[in-house]
């Protein structure tokens, strides 16, 4: 049985499609990453798994349970993040804490075990008000809320966004940890960097799914070599790259640009003078290995 | 059971945690109940009355006193001519003139010579017929103790103002003013509360629990019900007490009516949540919807029987006006409650209906 089913689900508000017959499963144990931009259609997949809205079309089920029928005995299975912290800013972190573990029906000295690594680091602030925690700090406390009662699954809407890189790591760690203790996690990110944590990820991108495959599999699809260029002037370099002609597809990729070709027996020499030619200097290619992030934006040009 | 004591819990945190929220639902009641019993009374205060007299007779200074020696009444003067006075109407140092002819003299000549002449400041026609109420009764009052029938030859009848002999204002304005706060803080207070949560994303977790989701709202409405039980007690004291409006009725038939009106007033809030998706939105038909009816149709201020028909109607579905009638029978005039048989048979049924439909509408997802 998979932790999630997902079969044709569509959904549109108005006139606009937030999901377009969309169709995965979650295997039980696994971490599953949701990748695409804001905007895609995360949200709304997260909301109709967890039982809060109706999709228009098709069915999904959770741990066995259909999100419609048996909506009760999702919710008493599940935990879930939303993507804005929303716990009580006005409350401190131990009454948040006691009042979701009582929501639940436990204590949260029933379920320690299972968010001390997390815990502990958030009990010094104990009594403060979560609304006057760092932004990690909030989201260590939320995932905390979501965990207090042991859930099979866990629903994770962009747990890391507007968290600094040292509490994203962090984050990730403790993901790998609740995996090992058998939770099924299906997590949603717009970071690319944070795809490769996952054991499978999916595209997602206006509603529709792009792939779905495990990391490495994503990259090794990419298919075709991949070069990364530097110079001195890389405004303009740009241009002048997108303007080569054997260059097919070019794009900037934070100090580099990348760039894809027609040809495989593309010459490295003949674009090197081509660009000396128009004066840049410090010039500087090389062939790289793919990210998650080439792949997702091919397939998105697509 | 825990779990409802849990939301309870947390509903006071909220309350008790955000200090503007709290002087609204504590501070309300003594403000209004000060402000309506005092400073909005319409009965007419420190009337300046200027007076005309060409000559000072026994007589005149004899009335003059008269009136000064009333509470209501302070006397600017005599005066010979009318410049003066005129001049004290304009730049409202004086209220009213009272003037007399030329040899007035009612115990010497014939009636028909002696004239006095009331002016007043109509530009507030209410205040000018009050006033001029008042200063003939004093006038008046001055003829029959000298026992000169010709100048009140009629028969003067006994009047008694029952229930309230005092003509206070305040009598009539505590019922309606627990007719209004009881929608504020019922009604307003529960659906923003209730939304907040829908805004702020709290909502969402709350769902995808295993509380139910009517727990959930039953929960929010526990504390502004308990807090209303305060405020019904606290202005009840403060009536009987500081504005000294009796309590006359049964207190039972009084806490059961605004018991009706509370959880009529609840169900209203829930409604009123499960239509909006905004704090601003549920606050703006809250006030719009229901304070401005309360305050306008429900008799609190206006007499509902003066008003045009088609208002007249719509009064009828306002339930601030079928409490506060019931509330002023019961408190003020002290009626048993067979006497408010009808508006207790109104208001439930207004109640029930309004949890009908707000169960109905309540919805077990977000959209």
């Amino acid at each position: 049985m998979s932790a999630i089913e997902i079969n044709n689900i569509s959904k549109t508000y108005g006139t606009t499609t937030a999901l377009d017959n969309i169709s995965f499963n979650v295997k039980e144990g696994e971490l599953f990453g949701l990748i695409g931009a804001d905007g895609a259609g995360k949200t709304t997949l997260f909301r109709i798994l967890t039982t809060l809205i109706l999709a228009d079309k098709g069915s999904a089920s959770v741990n066995g349970f259909d999100v419609i029928s048996q909506y009760k005995s999702i919710r008493n299975d599940v935990g879930y993040m939303p993507g804005r912290f929303s716990l009580y800013g006005d409350m401190t972190v131990k009454e948040n804490l006691d009042f979701f573990a009582s929501v639940f029906g436990t204590t949260l000295e029933q379920n320690r075990d299972l968010i001390e690594d997390i815990y502990c680091q958030i009990e010094p602030f104990n009594n403060r008000r979560s609304a006057k925690l760092s932004g990690g700090m909030k989201q260590k406390l939320a995932l905390c809320c979501a965990l207090i009662h042991k859930p099979s699954v866990l629903f994770l809407d962009e747990p890391t966004t507007g968290v600094d890189p040292v509490s994203r790591k962090e984050f990730w760690e403790m993901l790998h940890k609740l995996k090992k203790k058998g939770i099924s996690i299906l997590t949603s990110t717009p970071y690319m960097d944070e795809a490769g944590q996952c054991d499978r990820i999916a595209f997602i991108k206006q509603g529709k799914i792009l792939t779905i495959d495990t990391p490495a599999g994503i990259i090794d699809s990419f298919g075709e070599p991949l070069f990364a260029v530097s110079a001195n002037n890389m405004h303009t370099l740009l241009k002048a790259v997108r303007e080569y002609p054997e260059v097919k597809n070019c794009y900037t990729f934070g100090e580099y640009h990348h760039f894809t070709v027609r040809d495989v027996k593309f010459k490295k020499a003949g674009f090197l003078s081509y660009l000396g030619s128009l004066g840049y200097e410090n010039i500087s290619i090389n062939q790289i290995t793919a990210t998650v992030e080439d792949c997702y934006l091919k397939l998105s040009e697509l | 059971m825990k779990v409802f004591l849990a939301f309870v819990k947390k509903e006071f945190f909220h309350i008790f945690r955000d200090p503007r929220t709290l002087l609204i639902l504590l501070g309300m009641p003594v403000v209004q109940i000060i402000l309506f019993g005092f400073a909005l009374s319409v009965e007419i205060n420190n009337i300046n009355v200027a007076i005309i007299a060409p000559e000072r007779t026994e007589t005149i200074r004899q009335i003059t006193n008269k009136i000064a020696a009333n509470r209501y009444f302070t006397v600017t003067g005599i005066y010979d001519s009318e410049d003066k006075p005129a001049e004290l109407m304009r730049r409202e140092k004086a209220n009213v003139i009272l003037r007399f002819n030329h040899d007035f003299n009612p115990f010497v000549r014939p009636v028909s010579e002696t004239q006095m002449q009331i002016i007043t400041n109509a530009s507030n026609p209410n205040t000018a017929v009050q006033e001029t109420m008042y200063l003939q009764s004093v006038i008046n009052d001055y003829f029959r103790e000298k026992q000169v029938s010709s100048v009140t030859p009629t028969i003067s009848p006994v009047v008694r103002y029952l229930y309230n002999p005092g003509m206070q204002s305040a009598f009539n304005f505590v019922p309606g003013i627990l007719g209004l706060l009881m929608i504020i803080i019922c009604t307003m207070m529960t659906s923003v509360s209730i939304v907040r949560e829908k805004e702020t994303g709290t909502m969402e977790e709350l769902l995808v629990s295993p509380v139910k989701p009517i727990n959930i709202i039953l929960a929010k409405m526990v504390p502004y019900f308990a807090l209303s039980c305060v405020n019904l007690v606290t202005i009840l004291l403060i009536s009987r007490f500081v504005l000294n409006v009796p309590v006359s009725g049964s207190i039972f038939a009084i806490f059961g009516i605004s018991l009706i009106y509370i959880i009529l007033a609840l169900a209203l809030g829930m409604l009123i949540s499960s239509i909006v998706k905004t704090q601003v939105a549920a606050m703006l038909i809250s006030a719009m919807s229901l304070m401005l009816p309360v305050i306008i149709l429900s008799g609190m201020i206006f007499p509902i029987e003066s008003a045009p028909e088609f208002f007249r109607w719509l009064s009828c579905i306002i339930p601030a006006r079928w409490y506060i009638a019931a509330m002023r029978k019961l408190m003020i005039e002290g009626l048993p409650i067979t006497y408010v048989i009808k508006e207790i048979v109104i208001l439930c049924g207004m109640a029930i209906t309004l949890i009908s439909i707000s169960l109905l509408k309540f919805k077990n997802r977000l959209e």
